[in-house]
């Protein structure tokens, strides 16, 4: 398998991630290497494997637990738009998305 | 010279927390001096971040506590924390220009769990951007430098955190281990660390890489020092992490002087290949060796799949980041842009300007091996992999009690020394990958030193919840050792 600059162009679109271009041709020639590295996984039987999230779960039941629906969290929102880059009246400000 | 007499930063934790206990020297006295020691090595790059205002005051809060007789198990002992938990008190940056000067509203649960514990906080340690790395060389501040020869590399992520410890700059430290990044800086740097099983810490505060193999864990000198900060550090946090275990916090000291007799300790032979270096083998050898002395056997077991650890390991683990670094879109927090035409051209600039190389490679194979017609044939192929690398360790402990062998096939290399191939890397973790894959706790214990005077460490890997039982054998390999108190010249 090799990637085409057009594949590089639609995953980091994707990615949102705006790459010069000798930088896409650099992670092209990169990610192309990478990949040859992972063709001896592709070729190994998994047939009736389940895959495998929790890594205890090879062992236990591990199951995602739910909390209860209740309100446990203060209202901090001075201290979370502390770092924000622009906020104003207590809102994150964004470009116009809507004409 | 009489132990008591030893400059503080030659003390271990356990003595350095005792002293502080019997009121011998202050809180506040021991902030200083290492404050100092962190100034005055700061050409190694192991820390990103010093307050001395902060530090100062937790110290002299400690002293008050020590004084009512109020004082927790590590009151007024200075640690120090990778800058991949997030803190309230000094800046937060996962080593990446996306959170330069970002100051997170809450305390990550390991460190307040520490400060409960009374821990003062010297500072924030390097790492590679977004613990992605094996060198520290993708911190996107200055690398860090081991303190054994500065021209060379201290091992990563966590390479502030060991390069801090081997130079005395903090008695212990914490560090974080995806594919092995407390393990392989622990070793690189003549330091012990351990990796605890999945689950056991929680993960809440931890800027995510990975989140099925992140895991926290404390490098110090000792594996003494290491069972009394692991024992704070863990604990379920089952409000804040969905993937902490329900498993009780333990005293990972309890059995640190067991006798090892009859301890069956395993040798994979898929760790002894051509690919290890001959020093490193001699190190690993005379480390087996002393545990046959203590009375342990060793017992030859297979691990067939540890090459597939690479591949399986470079589709998870990237596949996760994509996702956990897609909340970097210069909308909440962190760096944006300057300039854009939209919404859309906002976050890629953004996140083209705050990321690094290694960190944009990563989100680039993770996006495309999640993208539609790729995620059966890589991302769930990886995980039906990973299922059968976790079923051979279960295997493999039928044979033995715990697991023995090199952390990384080489010692620490030369800064620069794998710029042109970020492949060789990834390579290099071939050794802590498997234990990151099936979850289980792991750890890196000075075993000697190979070419160069480089020190090599061994790594141990236990069943899960064996941590007590690794701590145990690595307790007692340093009571007939004493690589682990060895220093570094000029330290």
């Amino acid at each position: 398998m090799s990637l085409t600059p057009h594949d590089i162009a639609r995953i980091a679109n994707l990615a949102r991630l705006a790459l010069q271009p000798d930088e896409s041709e650099r992670l092209r020639t990169q990610i192309n290497g990478f990949f040859g590295m992972v063709e001896a996984m592709r070729a190994v039987d998994t047939t009736g494997v389940e895959p495998l999230a929790h890594p205890v779960a090879v062992i236990q039941d591990v199951s995602l637990r739910l909390r209860d629906d209740i309100v446990s969290e203060p209202n901090q929102r001075e201290a979370n738009q502390r770092s924000a880059p622009a906020v104003e009246r207590g809102l994150f400000l964004v470009p116009k998305v809507i004409e | 010279m009489n132990q008591s007499h030893s400059p503080l930063h030659d003390l271990t934790l356990a003595e350095l927390a005792a002293r502080l206990r019997a009121r011998e020297v202050s809180a506040v006295e021991t902030a200083e001096h290492f404050l100092a020691r962190a100034k005055s090595h700061a050409s190694l790059g192991a820390y990103l971040a010093l307050d001395q205002e902060v530090t100062l005051a937790q110290a002299r809060a400690a002293d008050a506590r020590l004084a009512a007789g109020t004082a927790g198990p590590l009151e007024g002992v200075p640690l120090a924390h990778k800058d991949i938990f997030v803190t309230k008190d000094f800046p937060s940056t996962a080593g990446s220009k996306m959170l330069e000067g970002y100051r997170s509203p809450f305390d990550a649960t390991v460190v307040r769990k520490l400060a409960e514990a009374g821990a003062v906080t010297l500072g924030k340690l390097n790492c590679d951007e977004f613990a992605m790395g094996s060198a520290n060389e993708n911190s996107a501040y200055h690398p860090a430098r081991n303190p054994w020869d500065v021209t060379r590399i201290p091992g990563g992520s966590s390479g502030g955190s060991a390069a801090a410890v081997a130079a005395r700059l903090a008695p212990a430290v914490t560090g974080t281990d995806t594919g092995g990044s407390i393990r392989q800086p622990a070793s690189f740097c003549g330091i012990t660390g351990i990796k605890p099983t999945y689950g056991r810490a929680s993960r809440y505060g931890m800027i995510a890489f990975a989140s099925s193999l992140d895991q926290a864990g404390p490098m110090a000198r000792t594996a003494e020092d290491c069972a009394l900060l692991l024992s704070a550090m863990c604990g379920p946090d089952p409000d804040r992490d969905s993937t902490s275990l329900d498993v009780p916090a333990e005293d990972f000291s309890r059995s640190l002087n067991d006798s090892l007799e009859g301890l069956r300790i395993g040798i994979p032979k898929e760790f002894f290949g051509d690919g290890l270096s001959s020093d490193v083998r001699t190190a690993v050898d005379a480390a087996l060796k002393a545990y046959e002395q203590l009375g342990a056997r060793l017992v030859e077991i297979s691990l067939p799949r540890t090459e597939l650890s690479i591949p399986v390991y470079y589709i998870i683990a990237p596949a996760e980041a994509s996702s956990n670094l897609s909340r970097f879109d210069g909308v909440k927090f962190g760096h944006r842009a300057k300039e854009y035409t939209d919404l859309v051209d906002m976050y890629k600039k953004t996140r083209a300007e705050g990321f690094g190389d290694e960190v944009k490679r990563r989100i680039m194979i993770g996006a495309y091996v999640l993208s539609h017609g790729y995620y059966d044939a890589y991302y769930l192929q990886a995980q039906k992999i990973r299922r059968m690398i976790a079923d051979d360790f279960q295997q493999a402990f039928q044979l033995c009690d715990v697991i023995a062998g090199p952390v990384a096939p080489t010692v620490a290399w030369k800064l620069g020394g794998h710029a042109k191939d970020p492949l060789a890397d990834y390579l290099a973790d071939i050794f802590t990958l498997p234990a990151s894959l099936a979850g289980l706790p792991g750890m890196s214990v000075p075993a000697g030193f190979g070419d160069d005077g480089m020190p090599v460490g061994l790594q141990l890997i236990g069943n899960y919840f064996s941590e007590a039982k690794l701590l145990n054998a690595a307790h007692r390999l340093q009571q007939v050792t004493d690589f682990h108190a060895r220093k570094p010249q000029g330290i």
